[in-house]
């Protein structure tokens, strides 16, 4: 299974790039102090050096002097962290509602998809960045707004799978066998709807880096955490001085969101087995 | 009849979503950081507690919140959106003169990413694995990941401080005194780069869905059927293909279109483009929460009027749609 798996993700040869990517930038992340020693908060050097001017700033300072460097750095923590726990937060609101839904169907799933419906029908940037800014930016307040935007699509796809699931005769089996409803849901539903959750997650993470930096880029990051979104933001007044401030973090951002959407693809591929006879 | 019923389903469900909006906007108003009354009292200099009761009074926050919601929705629907303290003027009044730069922005780019997204998906999905469709896919996938305001402040750099081409400021040049062609010409060239920055985004996604929703259709029975009459290749792909191909991409598109106001958010921001996303992101920085609320009522109003409308025109023009 896992080696059909691996044949058929390889395959595509973007995957496996974007794979790579990725876990450079998971290095980065776990080894970045080391590579990159200045506390990107810290004045440490004259502002405004071009990259490459002073031996040690390979991307140059900015307008106080901070290097930047250590800055693309240390802002992959917090993009990647923030992504992360939003995308697992909003898998849990649409997992838990779409699975409800789906499973039993009639009034419960009508109400519970115009509910869905509801919360799709708002432009879902403009949300979060009046969730965040009227809960007071924070990581706490920035991942909430995400989840609370991103779990609608999750919920329809989760509903959707297991409405046809719940047809099939291994779940008549299981309420013969007496397990109860929660169980069988949880063992023996859900294990069956996992292929595309997993590659739907990968695509949201992917969303989130993207949301998570445009809240920053407006001011809405965290005032603690250096980010990717701050960063650019902080180069818009000063683009003609220092066009270097903009492009390294923008490029960081590109990278990794590039990164997981062909991951993405790749898991698509690998966990779809009926893509096998299909030409590409 | 049927059909009939389904609309006016649907209106009733988009009015029952703008109450909804309204409501929670209510909620977020309340909830938003300093009270009002306590920050008026202040600015009087008598904050004591007798002058606060007597400013709850007249304000109606000692009323029960469901009284309060009441009054708020009646002044919504009247249009009342409250009052920005930071600029002195009514919300609305403040929104509506900064409407019409948001829906060209948003409107042109619209159009830009639903027509260049289609037709490079359309040439895409011709030659699959081709290095055309090939080169058509990557530039899709890397647009799809640029952030919207990096993207826009990439092409001033390119554009307006490398090149000199386009103006990367503003909606006109400020102080030139243009009439008639010469400003059109001049307003042309001020929108350029901030409508195709904000499309380039969207394209990127309609240009990934033609070319999927292309090769699923070319698939199909009553395609082979074309061909096996002897039907023009090309005839083939835009009168039997490209026709059904459009539906998927069409309904996103209009789903799309509301989200894309809040795109603008972003693009106005960094263009300086004098729109509702401008004014956002003024109202973010002063704390200006009941503007903020204002044009975030107003923004969601807008894209579920434009779910509404996409919805209403299938049931017209689609006879196979599904009407439960």
């Amino acid at each position: 299974m896992s080696k059909a798996f691996w044949r058929r993700f390889c395959r595509n040869k973007g995957a496996v790039l974007g794979l790579l990517v990725l876990a450079v930038a998971l290095v980065l992340v776990a080894v970045g102090p080391l590579l990159a020693p200045n506390d990107p908060w810290d004045m440490v050097q004259q502002p405004f050096l071009a990259p490459l001017q002073e031996a040690g700033f390979p991307m140059g300072t900015d307008t106080m002097g901070r290097d930047i460097f250590s800055g693309v750095v240390r802002g992959a923590r917090i993009s990647l962290l923030i992504a992360v726990v939003s995308t697992a937060v909003s898998l849990l609101i649409g997992v838990g509602i779409g699975a409800v839904a789906g499973y039993f169907g009639g009034w419960v799933d009508a109400t519970l998809m115009r509910f869905t419906e509801l919360f799709q029908a708002v432009p879902s940037f403009a949300l979060a960045i009046v969730l965040v800014a009227i809960f007071q930016p924070s990581v706490g307040a920035i991942v909430a707004a995400i989840a609370i935007v991103s779990w609608p699509p999750v919920a329809r796809l989760v509903r959707g799978e297991f409405l046809s699931l719940r047809q099939r005769d291994f779940v008549a089996a299981a309420q013969l066998a007496g397990l109860s409803t929660p169980r069988i849901i949880l063992t023996q539903v859900l294990p069956n709807a996992a292929s595309p959750i997993v590659v739907m997650a990968s695509l949201m993470v992917a969303t989130a880096i993207l949301l998570e930096s445009s809240l920053s880029f407006l001011g809405l990051g965290d005032p603690n955490q250096m980010s990717w979104g701050y960063m650019v933001g902080s180069a818009r007044t000063v683009l003609r001085q220092a066009w270097w401030m903009a492009v390294f973090p923008g490029l960081a951002i590109v990278l990794t969101v590039l990164a997981l959407n062909l991951v993405g693809e790749g898991l698509n591929d690998g966990l779809n087995a009926r893509a096998d006879g299909r030409s590409r | 009849m049927k059909r009939l019923q389904y609309m006016a389903t649907r209106v009733l469900q988009g009015l029952l979503a703008l109450l909804v909006i309204a409501t929670v906007n209510f909620m977020l108003v309340r909830a938003a950081p300093g009270d009002p009354v306590s920050v008026m009292a202040g600015e009087a200099g008598a904050s004591d507690a007798q002058f606060v009761a007597q400013l709850r009074q007249q304000f109606g926050l000692d009323q029960p919140v469901s009284t309060q919601l009441g009054r708020y929705l009646a002044h919504v629907v009247q249009g009342d959106l409250g009052f920005s303290y930071r600029q002195q003027q009514p919300v609305l009044a403040l929104i509506a003169e900064r409407l019409p730069a948001t829906l060209l922005l948003t409107g042109s780019a619209f159009v830009l990413s639903l027509l260049f997204g289609v037709a490079l998906g359309a040439i895409a999905s011709r030659r699959p694995g081709s290095w055309m469709d090939s080169a058509i896919t990557v530039v899709a996938l890397v647009f799809y990941a640029t952030p919207l305001y990096w993207l826009a402040m990439m092409a001033v750099l390119l554009f307006t401080v490398q090149l000199g081409w386009l103006p990367g400021f503003g909606h006109m040049t400020v102080g030139a005194d243009l009439h008639g062609l010469a400003r059109l010409w001049d307003g042309a060239q001020h929108l350029l780069l901030p409508a195709l920055t904000l499309a380039l985004f969207y394209m990127a996604v309609y240009a990934r869905m033609t070319r999927a929703a292309m090769l699923e259709v070319a698939q199909m029975d009553f395609v082979k059927t074309a061909r096996a009459k002897g039907v023009a290749p090309g005839r083939i792909l835009r009168a039997h293909v490209l026709r059904n191909a459009l539906l998927p991409v069409v309904t996103l598109a209009g789903i799309q279109a509301g989200g894309m106001i809040g795109g603008a958010v972003l693009t106005e921001t960094v263009f300086a483009w004098p729109g509702i996303g401008r004014l956002m992101f003024d109202a973010l920085l002063q704390r200006d929460y009941n503007l903020l609320l204002g044009c975030f009522l107003v923004t969601a109003a807008m894209a579920v009027l434009f779910n509404l409308l996409t919805d209403l025109v299938y049931t017209l023009v689609d006879p196979r749609i599904d009407l439960h």
